[in-house]
C-alpha cells in the first residue's frame, strides 16, 4: 500500500511537471502582447517595450521556465498584471470558493445518485429503474450553461428567490444555500447522470454475480446481502467515475462560475485568460492540476482500500 | 442410507421447468420424477444443457428470472417447497439446504476475508456473536481438513489455491449441517489431484454429517464414486435411474451406453478400441418431440419411437429406464473397430528438447516455470505431457511453439532447426511444420472472419495457395477432414458449438501440413461426447498425415488412451518420462505414483483403490524447494537426502526413467505392495515428515 502510493506520488509529480510545460509554452504564445494590453492602445510603442522588459517577458523562453518554475515552486507566483494583487493569495482565495462550491454539489449528489443508482439497479426493468435511467440520461446531454441560464432566469430573475449573482456564502447554512443552490444544479445534474448510471451498472453486475448467489443461498436477510455483498463490490467502479466526474467539475465550474458571476477559479481563469494575465493564469491552471491530481490519489487510495485484490497483492 | 427411515429430503414430482426467450416458453425440464433419501447422495449426470444446473436451482428456489414452474411439486422434508414464502426461505437456505457450484474463485464475495464469509452463515442462522461465529469457522475449516485454518481465516479468496476455495466454500455449505446439500459441477475446473482431494473430503464428510447429497457431474466415473444412486437427464427428461454401480456396470437406456462409451476405460488403448463418440446432439430447447426424445440419436430406434413417448418402465431393482426396448440395450453391439496403427518403432527423432529453461519476471522477482526439461518427440508419436496446473506444462508448450522466448537451452526441430533461437520463428517452413491448438478457440479463431475466411488465410499463409479457386477447393477438402460441413464455412466462429469451433482449430492448424501439433487441454473445455468425437478425430488425421502431437493435459484417462509416451512434470521440471504403459505402472516416479492414484475412472466404485495424498499445497514455482522438489509434499519421502540433493535419473529399461532417490527395483517393490493390499495405511511408507512442512502455505 505504501509503494503504491509512492508510486501514485511519483507519477503525479511527473505529469505536474508535463503540465506546467505544455501549460508555459502554450501561455507564452497566446496571441496578444502583455504590455500592450496593460497600457492599453494609446500606449507608444517604445513604453510598451519597455514594460515588457521590466516584466521580463524578453527574455528566452526556457530561461523564464526555470524561473518561473523555481518561483512557483518556493511560494512566489509574482504579481496579477490586471489586479496589481500578489497572484498567490488571490489564486488560494478564489480556488478555496471554488471548492466551497464544489463541495456542496458533489456532497449533494454523489450520495443522492448513488442511492438512486442502487435503487434502480434493485428495481431492475421495472418503472422506478426505467424513470432513473431515462432522467439520468437526458441530464447528461444536457449542457450546464442551458441548465444555468434556465434556473436563473426561472428563481432568480422572475420569482427572485434567489440571488442572481451568487457571493462567498456566510456560515449560516440558510444563506450557504441560497448562494449555492443555483449555481450548484447544473452541476448536479450532470453529475448525476453519470455517477447513477456506473452505480447501476456496479450494482447490476454484483447482483448477478456467483458470490452474491452464494449469498442469497445462505439466507441472508436483504439487507445484510445488499451492504454486505452487493454495494462494496457495486461501488468500486462508481468511485473511479466520481474521480473523473471531480476533474469534470472545474470545467463545469468555469461556466457556472461566470453565468452566476461567483468568484470562484473558475471565473478568474477565464479572466484571465481573456485578460492576459499570464502570472494568474497559469498559477490557477497549475492549481488545478494538482488538486485534480489529488483527487485521484485520493480516489485510487480509496478503491485500493476498498479492494483487497490491490491492497495485498504488490 | 438408511432407506426405511421414512420421508425422503427431497421429492420431486412431475416437475416441469420452461424459460422464457422472446416471450416464447422454451420447455427445459419435462416431467421429472426422483427423490432423495435421507444421507443419500444422489447424482445427476448428463450432457451439457441437458438441464442439470436447472434442476439444482429449482431445490434451491432460485431459479432464473426469466424460468417458469409449468406443473409439479417439490417438497423439502415434507414441508412444500415451491410455495414457501420468502422468510421461510431464508430460514432454510443456508442453514437446512446449501450448495456449492462451479468455479469457487466467482462464488467467494471478493472483498471479504473468508472467515467472515463463513461466520455469517452462524450469525445468522444461530444467532452467535462475532467471536463465537469466528470460532466456529475455524472448527470448521478444521473440519474439511484446511491446514492451518486460523490463518486462512483471515484471508482474502484470491489468496487462497483453488482446492482451499472449494473448501471453503464446502466449509461454508455444511456449517450448519444441512439436510440437503447439492453440488453442481464442484470438482470441473480443478486439478486432478485437487478434484481427487475434493472427492476424498465429501466421502469423509459424509460419514461426518447426515446429509443428503445431489451431486451434479458430466463425469460418470466420479458419480460412480460418490452415489448410490444415479438418474440421467436427456433434454430436461429423467431417462433412466438406479443405484449407481448397477446403473453404470449395465445400463438399460442407449443413452447411458453411449455416454459410457465415449470415454477411455481402464486399460483401453487407441490402438486396441476407438472411443464412440453419440452422433448428433441434444435438441435445441423447446423442440417439438412426439416420441422418445432420443430417437434422433438412437441406434435401435424403430417406428415406434418417434410417435410413442417411452413411459418410465420399471426394469427391476429399484431401476427405471424410459426406453422402449430397455431389454436389448446390453445387447447393442460396439461400433466399427477401426484400430489406430501404433507409431512406427524405429521413427526418427522429430523434436530434441534439451535443458530448456523459461525464467519469467525480473532478477528480483523471477520465477522459472520450466526449469531445465529434456525430452524427445518421435516422428508420428503423442507425447503426452501431465501435471497439476502450475507444473509449467503450458510455459513449455509456448516456448516451443514460439510465444514467447526460452531463457536458456535448446530445442532442435528435425535434426536442423533451432527453434528455441528467435530467428528461426519467422522461417515460414517452421511456422507451417508447428502447429498449435488450445483449450479454447474462441480466443484463436478471428470472431470477425467467417471460417471460409478463417481456413482461406491459413491456406495462404501456411501452404502458401495463392490461387483463389484452389484456395476454396484446398478449404473444402480441409473442413471435410474435421468432419465439418460446408455450410460451416460461411459462418462465424460464434455461431458454432465448442466442439465445431475445436475443429475449426484443428483444421486451421492442418492446413500447411505440420509435422508436430502442440495440443494444449484441446478437449478438457468440451462434453464426453464432443471430447470422443475430436480424439478420434486426431487420431485419424494423424493416421492419414503422419503427424506428431504434443498433447498437454490433466486428464489422465484421455492420455492414457492417447498417448504412445508420456512425461510427468513437477514445478517446472519433468520428474518421470518414458513410454506410455511404463509411465503408468509401478515402478514410477512417486508424483506419479500419485496422480494416477487420483485417477477416478468408471470401473472402480467408491474406495476401492488406496488413494494416495499429497500433503500440503504445491510449492510457488519462485522458491522451489531444496533437493527434490518434491520432497515437501511426497509420500516416500526418505528423508535429509531428498531434502538435501537433487535426485538422479534412475532408468528402468525401455527408455522409462524417473527423478528419484529410490532405485527401480526397490519403488517397485514398495509400489506394487501398495496396490495389492489397499487396506495399507499409507502412512507407513512415509518414514519421516520434513519439520518446516507443517504450517507451510503457498
Ligand atoms: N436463464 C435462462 N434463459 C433461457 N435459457 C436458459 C437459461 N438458463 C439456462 N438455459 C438453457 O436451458 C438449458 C439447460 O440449462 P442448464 O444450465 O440447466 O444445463 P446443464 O445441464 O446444467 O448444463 P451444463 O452441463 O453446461 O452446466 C440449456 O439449453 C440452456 O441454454
Ligand atoms: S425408446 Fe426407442 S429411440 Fe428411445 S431410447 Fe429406446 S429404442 Fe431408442
Ligand atoms: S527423491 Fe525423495 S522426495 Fe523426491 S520423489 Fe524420490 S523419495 Fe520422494
Ligand atoms: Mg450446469
Amino acid at each position: 500500500m505504501g509503494r503504491f502510493l509512492l508510486r501514485r506520488l511519483w507519477l503525479s509529480a511527473i505529469t505536474l511537471l508535463l503540465v506546467s510545460v505544455v501549460l508555459f509554452v502554450v501561455a507564452e504564445v497566446l496571441p496578444g502582447d502583455v504590455g500592450r494590453t496593460i497600457l492599453g492602445p494609446f500606449a507608444t510603442n517604445a513604453q510598451v517595450a519597455q514594460l515588457n522588459q521590466e516584466l521580463g517577458l524578453d527574455r528566452p523562453l526556457p530561461v523564464r521556465y526555470a524561473d518561473w518554475l523555481g518561483n512557483f515552486v518556493t511560494g512566489d507566483w509574482g504579481q496579477s498584471f490586471l489586479l496589481n494583487t500578489p497572484v498567490r493569495s488571490l489564486v488560494v482565495e478564489r480556488m478555496v470558493n471554488s471548492l466551497l462550491l464544489g463541495a456542496f454539489a458533489l456532497a449533494f449528489i454523489v450520495p443522492v445518485s448513488i442511492g438512486l443508482g442502487v435503487l434502480a439497479a434493485l428495481y431492475r426493468d421495472r418503472f422506478i429503474d426505467r424513470a432513473i435511467s431515462v432522467t439520468g440520461l437526458s441530464l447528461i446531454a444536457l449542457p450546464e450553461f442551458v441548465v444555468g441560464v434556465i434556473v436563473l432566469v426561472i428563481f432568480a430573475v422572475e420569482l427572485g428567490w434567489f440571488p442572481v449573482s451568487s457571493q462567498v456564502p456566510s456560515a449560516n447554512p440558510v444563506d450557504v444555500f441560497r448562494q449555492f443552490l443555483m449555481p450548484s444544479i447544473p452541476l448536479m445534474l450532470v453529475l448525476f447522470g453519470y455517477i447513477a448510471r456506473m452505480a447501476r451498472a456496479g450494482t447490476v453486475e454484483a447482483l448477478g454475480s456467483d458470490y452474491v448467489r452464494t449469498a442469497v443461498l445462505k439466507g441472508l436477510s436483504r439487507r445484510a446481502l445488499i451492504w454486505r455483498h452487493v454495494l462494496r463490490n457495486a461501488l468500486l467502479p462508481t468511485i473511479s467515475v466520481v474521480s473523473v466526474q471531480v476533474g469534470y467539475l472545474f470545467g463545469g465550474l468555469v461556466v457556472i462560475e461566470t453565468l452566476f458571476n461567483y468568484p470562484g477559479i473558475g471565473k478568474l481563469l477565464l479572466d484571465s485568460a481573456v485578460g492576459h494575465d499570464l502570472p494568474v493564469l497559469e498559477a490557477s491552471v497549475l492549481v488545478v492540476a494538482v488538486l485534480y491530481m489529488l483527487s485521484n490519489l485520493v480516489a485510487d487510495s480509496l478503491y485500493a482500500v476498498l479492494n483487497p485484490r490491490i491492497r495485498v497483492g504488490r | 442410507m438408511s432407506a426405511a427411515n421414512g420421508r425422503a429430503t427431497v421429492d420431486v414430482e412431475g416437475l416441469s421447468i420452461s424459460y422464457l426467450r422472446r416471450r416464447q416458453p422454451l420447455r427445459v425440464i419435462e416431467d421429472l420424477t426422483f427423490s432423495i433419501r435421507p444421507g443419500e447422495a444422489y447424482g445427476l449426470v448428463g450432457e451439457s444443457g441437458c438441464g442439470k444446473s436447472t434442476v439444482a436451482m429449482a431445490l434451491m428456489r432460485y431459479l432464473p428470472q426469466n424460468a417458469v414452474v409449468d406443473a409439479g411439486r417439490v417438497t423439502f422434508a415434507g414441508d412444500d417447497l415451491l410455495g414457501a414464502d420468502g422468510a421461510t426461505l431464508r430460514r432454510w437456505r443456508g442453514s437446512r439446504m446449501a450448495m456449492v457450484y462451479q468455479d469457487p474463485a466467482s462464488a467467494l464475495n471478493p472483498s471479504m476475508r473468508v472467515g467472515a464469509q463463513i461466520s455469517e452463515v452462524y450469525r445468522q442462522h444461530r444467532g452467535m456473536d462475532g467471536a463465537a461465529a469466528s470460532k466456529e469457522a475455524e472448527a470448521m475449516l478444521g473440519k474439511v481438513r484446511i491446514t492451518d485454518p486460523g490463518r486462512i481465516l483471515g484471508r482474502y479468496p484470491h489468496e487462497l489455491s483453488g482446492g482451499q476455495q472449494q473448501r471453503v466454500m464446502i466449509a461454508m455449505a455444511l456449517s450448519t449441517d444441512p439436510e440437503l446439500l447439492v453440488l453442481d459441477e464442484p470438482t470441473t475446473g480443478l486439478d486432478a489431484t485437487v478434484e481427487a482431494e475434493v472427492l476424498d473430503l465429501v466421502e469423509q464428510l459424509r460419514s461426518d454429517f447426515d446429509t443428503s447429497i445431489l451431486f451434479i457431474s458430466h463425469n460418470l466415473g466420479v458419480v460412480r464414486r460418490v452415489c448410490e444412486r444415479v438418474g440421467v437427464l436427456y433434454a430436461g427428461r429423467l431417462i433412466e435411474e438406479g443405484p449407481s454401480d448397477e446403473l453404470l456396470r449395465e445400463p438399460r437406456h442407449p443413452y447411458t451406453l453411449g455416454l459410457l462409451r465415449c470415454v477411455p476405460r481402464r486399460g483401453m488403448r487407441k490402438d486396441a478400441l476407438r472411443l464412440e463418440p453419440i452422433p448428433g446432439s441434444l435438441p435445441p430447447l423447446g423442440a417439438d418431440l412426439p416420441g422418445c426424445v432420443y430417437a434422433s440419436r438412437c441406434p435401435i430406434a424403430r417406428e415406434r419411437c418417434h410417435v410413442e413417448p417411452p413411459p418410465p418402465y420399471d426394469t427391476g431393482d429399484g431401476r427405471i429406464s424410459r426406453c422402449h426396448y430397455h431389454d436389448e440395450v446390453p445387447t447393442i453391439p460396439p461400433g466399427e473397430q477401426q484400430i489406430t496403427p501404433p507409431p512406427p518403432s524405429d521413427g526418427a527423432t522429430l523434436l530434441k528438447v534439451e535443458d530448456l529453461v523459461k525464467t519469467y519476471g525480473t532478477s528480483g522477482n523471477s520465477m522459472q516455470a520450466v526449469a531445465g526439461v529434456s525430452f524427445e518427440v518421435r516422428q508420428g508419436e503423442v507425447f503426452g505431457l501431465v501435471g497439476e496446473s502450475g507444473s509449467g506444462k503450458t510455459s513449455l508448450a509456448r516456448c516451443l511453439s514460439g510465444l514467447v522466448d526460452a531463457s536458456s537451452g535448446r530445442a532442435t526441430f528435425e535434426d536442423h532447426l533451432d527453434i528455441s533461437a528467435a530467428e528461426h520463428r519467422r522461417n515460414a517452413e517452421l511456422r507451417r511444420k508447428l502447429q498449435m491448438i488450445f483449450q479454447n478457440p474462441d480466443t484463436s479463431l478471428n470472431p470477425r472472419h467467417s471460417v471460409r475466411r478463417i481456413l482461406g488465410r491459413a491456406l495462404l499463409l501456411l501452404a502458401g495457395v495463392k490461387n483463389r479457386r484452389e484456395r476454396e477447393r484446398r478449404s473444402l477438402e480441409l473442413a471435410s477432414s474435421v468432419r465439418l460441413e460446408p455450410r460451416h464455412l460461411q459462418v462465424r466462429p460464434s455461431a458454432l458449438s465448442g466442439g465445431l469451433k475445436q475443429r475449426v482449430a484443428i483444421a486451421r492448424a492442418f492446413a500447411g501440413e505440420p509435422a508436430l501439433v502442440l495440443c494444449d487441454e484441446p478437449v478438457s473445455a468440451l462434453d464426453v461426447s464432443v471430447q470422443a468425437a475430436i480424439l478420434n478425430l486426431l487420431l485419424d488425421v494423424q493416421a492419414e498425415r503422419k503427424v506428431s502431437y504434443l498433447f498437454i493435459s490433466h486428464d489422465l484417462n484421455v492420455v492414457r488412451y492417447l498417448a504412445d509416451s508420456i512425461g510427468v512434470m513437477y514445478l517446472g521440471q519433468l520428474v518421470d518420462v518414458g513410454p506410455a504403459r511404463a509411465v503408468f505402472d509401478p515402478p514410477h516416479h512417486p508424483y506419479t505414483e500419485a496422480l494416477v492414484s487420483a485417477m477416478t475412472t468408471l470401473e472402480d466404485s467408491g474406495g476401492s483403490r488406496p488413494r494416495i495424498k499429497l500433503g500440503g499445497p504445491m510449492p510457488s514455482p519462485s522458491d522451489p524447494p531444496s533437493g527434490c522438489r518434491f520432497h515437501t509434499r511426497c509420500p516416500r519421502f526418505l528423508g535429509d537426502i531428498c531434502r538435501d540433493e537433487a535426485p538422479p535419473w534412475q532408468r528402468d529399461g525401455e527408455g522409462h526413467q524417473y527423478r528419484c532417490h529410490i532405485r527401480p527395483g526397490e519403488l517397485s517393490g514398495l509400489q506394487r505392495a501398495n496396490g495389492a493390499s489397499p487396506d495399507e495405511p499409507q502412512a507407513a511408507t512415509r518414514r519421516d515428515h520434513p519439520p518446516k512442512e507443517n504450517g507451510r502455505q503457498g
